[in-house]
């Protein structure tokens, strides 16, 4: 990796997260070392189980981390404290893969992107105003505001509800965002606009995307960086084209293998 | 909402059991505006008089009286014991020459014409003692009395202290019902205070629909709170809680409803107390599952989402998890209110109620009722239509539990 890089943006040295304690112990991740760069779309590419999710919910601080250090632009991260954790989530936020239980089936949508409007300090803005900031970040992803308003999520298609939570992270802006699998769900055209959408949101304001998904190929086709997982630790990282396209590790081997090719035979013996 | 309040009220078991309910509900709001006596009263000097209306015996007399001509019916039969009965019968066999299968198929009245027709007491009576004997006498004459269609005289004294016909009554007299201004129905009869059963149970139910409210939401109030905390907060406090509903589970809630009450001086007893002690010791499985049910819901996405907008952990357990349990909780709360009302029943059958003199409740009705054996002397009005109150109370509440049931849980609706 000779080429320039940005800045030091989410680095882990020896994170690990073990669930239950004696036999029933289960390592999920497993000392793994990571490097995130400013600006940089990350890959984390696994199957079911490799740890991925729980990676990612280490990363967001949702769960703890049983061991080893994470470090967040440079200096080890601190959030004890329900204070500190609010202060770390105005700068890293998450895209989950089902729109369908990301939403409080009990309030109204206008209710997700006004949280996004407080957080921003815009708590006290008048309503004329607020409006304006969701109607904008609707029509970043295509939708009008008007016809959502005082509507309930499950009003909304799929593909709406994951825009929507495009919308969400376009209003705060976040300097990292997690998107685990967020296209898993939804159907293979809605599923280019949403990346597209992610992407141009990259470059709008610089953000550094770490990408979880079990699908290799798609991987390919966004990343700078990618990550490959198994049973919790990374055995292979590099560059995507270092990485997929003269893959070292069996496993990445493996998993490039499964890939279905429109125009060959598929080798079912490994899977 | 609107929806679901729709679906709810389109599933026919709900709308039978909420109707049942709001029947009874309504009768004890009403009935006590209609009518103001107070239902403690006790109006009967003894024990369970049987449904009807009473008249005062004094307004029949100095009512305006009119003649009908009509033949009076005898009432006998009524009069007539059911040992006198059964002796008459067995004369009759023995000495009085009628068969045993006319016997068999006679009903009271024609066991009166056969007793007229065939008793003598000259006949030789082998094998009666003499006070038996006398007894068929006595008993005789009482029918012939009571047969008796001669005048009734009226004697008032007069200065000299003797007895002088006043006024003399026929059979062929009656006096109009509308007449006389003195007298009372009592549509279920009276217990065995004298006290006005239908007014007294429709006290008893107000008293103990709200000892079943105050159970049940002291029940829930307790159970949902500590479910949704030691659910959502995890870790040491969980544990911590799990070991005191469990400690709460294994202990049969009854026998220590029985010490807790036991324990209280009888005059200190009130419903509401009554009802606090059931709540408190019946609050055990709502928290164990609404535990359960947070458990699983503290890690959906919508409140990972939550908490990266920042959120408080008190708006995170209100907001995003109360409603998911919300439906489950108010079905659990009709289950407490309906077992409350049974707890209260089964702790006043044992004596253990809410002290008596002051409040009336369906499970006291009862237990004094066994307690002056109404069910041996056939006094069924002062215990079954308490039982029939407590019965529809928790089949409607039980009604309307498993109508929501159906409405929430998708996968039952038929």
């Amino acid at each position: 990796m000779s080429e320039k890089r940005g800045k030091e943006c989410l680095r882990g040295k020896g994170v690990t997260k073990i669930f239950g304690v004696g036999d029933k112990k289960t390592v999920a991740v497993d000392h793994v070392d990571f490097d995130f760069r400013e600006g940089e779309i990350i890959s984390i590419v696994g199957e079911s189980g490799s740890g991925k999710t729980t990676l990612s919910k280490m990363l967001l601080g949702l769960i703890s981390v049983t061991e080893g250090e994470v470090y967040f632009q440079g200096e080890p991260r601190d959030i004890k404290g329900s204070k500190k954790k609010k202060e770390y989530w105005k700068n890293i936020q998450a895209i989950f893969q089902d729109p369908f239980s990301s939403y409080n089936m009990f309030n109204k949508i206008d209710s997700v992107l006004l949280d996004c409007i407080n957080m921003r300090g815009g708590k006290h803005l008048p309503y004329k105003e607020k409006f304006e900031m969701m109607s904008e970040a609707c029509h970043f992803v295509n939708l009008e505001f008007k016809e959502l308003t005082n509507k309930y999520p499950f009003e909304l298609s799929g593909g709406q509800m994951q825009r929507l939570m495009i919308a969400r992270i376009f209003l705060l802006k976040p300097k990292i965002l997690l998107a685990d699998e967020p296209t898993s769900m939804i159907d293979a055209c809605s599923r280019s606009t949403i990346l597209d959408m992610l992407l141009k949101l990259r470059d709008e304001i610089n953000m550094t995307v770490i990408f979880i998904t079990h699908d290799i190929g798609l991987a390919y086709y966004i990343s700078d960086e990618v990550y490959i997982m198994e049973h919790g630790k990374f055995v292979e990282y590099g560059t995507a084209e270092d990485c997929i396209i003269h893959p070292q590790a069996a496993y990445t081997k493996r998993l490039i293998s499964d890939v279905p090719k429109i125009y060959e035979e598929w080798d079912l013996s490994t899977v | 909402m609107k929806n679901t309040l729709r679906n709810i009220f389109h599933s026919p078991r709900f709308v039978v059991g909420f109707v049942i309910f709001m029947a009874i509900l309504l009768t004890t709001i009403i009935y006590p505006l209609v009518v103001t006596a107070n239902p403690l009263a006790m109006i009967g000097q003894g024990n369970f008089f049987k449904p009807g209306t009473y008249v005062s015996v004094k307004d029949t007399v100095t009512s305006k009286t009119y003649t009908l001509n009509i033949e009076a019916v005898s009432n006998i039969a009524d009069q007539l014991t059911d040992t006198n009965k059964e002796d008459m019968r067995t004369w009759l066999v023995k000495y009085g020459g009628v068969s045993q299968e006319d016997m068999d198929a006679a009903d009271d009245d024609e066991l009166v014409e056969l007793w007229l027709e065939n008793y003598d007491s000259s006949v030789t009576q082998s094998g009666l003692t003499s006070s038996t004997k006398k007894a068929y006498v006595r008993l005789n004459d009482t029918i012939l009395s009571l047969m008796d269609d001669s005048d009734v005289i009226i004697a008032s004294e007069n200065e000299d202290g003797e007895l002088e016909e006043s006024d003399s009554i026929s059979t062929k007299e009656y006096v109009n019902v509308s007449d006389v201004t003195n007298k009372k129905t009592f549509l279920l009869g009276t217990d065995n205070f004298g006290r006005d059963v239908l007014t007294e149970m429709v006290n008893a139910t107000a008293t103990s629909l709200r000892i079943g409210l105050i159970a049940g939401l002291v029940a829930t109030l307790i159970g949902l709170s500590l479910g949704l905390l030691s659910g959502y907060v995890g870790g040491t406090f969980d544990n911590i809680i799990v070991f005191i509903t469990n400690l709460f589970t294994v202990i049969p809630s009854f026998v220590l409803l029985i010490l807790i009450t036991y324990s209280v001086n009888q005059s200190a007893r009130g419903a509401t107390l009554i009802a606090v002690v059931i709540g408190l010791t019946s609050w055990t499985w709502t928290c164990r599952s609404v535990r359960s049910q947070v458990i699983s819901l503290r890690n959906r996405d919508h409140v990972n989402l939550s908490k990266l907008s920042g959120h408080s952990m008190f708006r995170i357990v209100v907001t995003d998890i109360l409603p998911y349990v919300a439906s489950y909780v108010v079905m659990a709360l009709i289950l407490q209110i309906s077992s409350g009302i049974l707890s209260e029943a089964q702790l006043s059958m044992l004596g253990l109620g809410p002290s008596t003199s002051t409040t009336a409740t369906l499970g006291l009705m009862m237990n004094w009722a066994t307690a002056y054996s109404a069910h041996l002397n056939g006094s069924w009005w002062a215990y079954f239509p308490v039982v029939l109150t407590i019965t529809l109370i928790s089949f409607s509440l039980n009604l309307m539990n498993t109508g929501l049931d159906q409405v929430f849980n998708p996968q039952l609706r038929d």
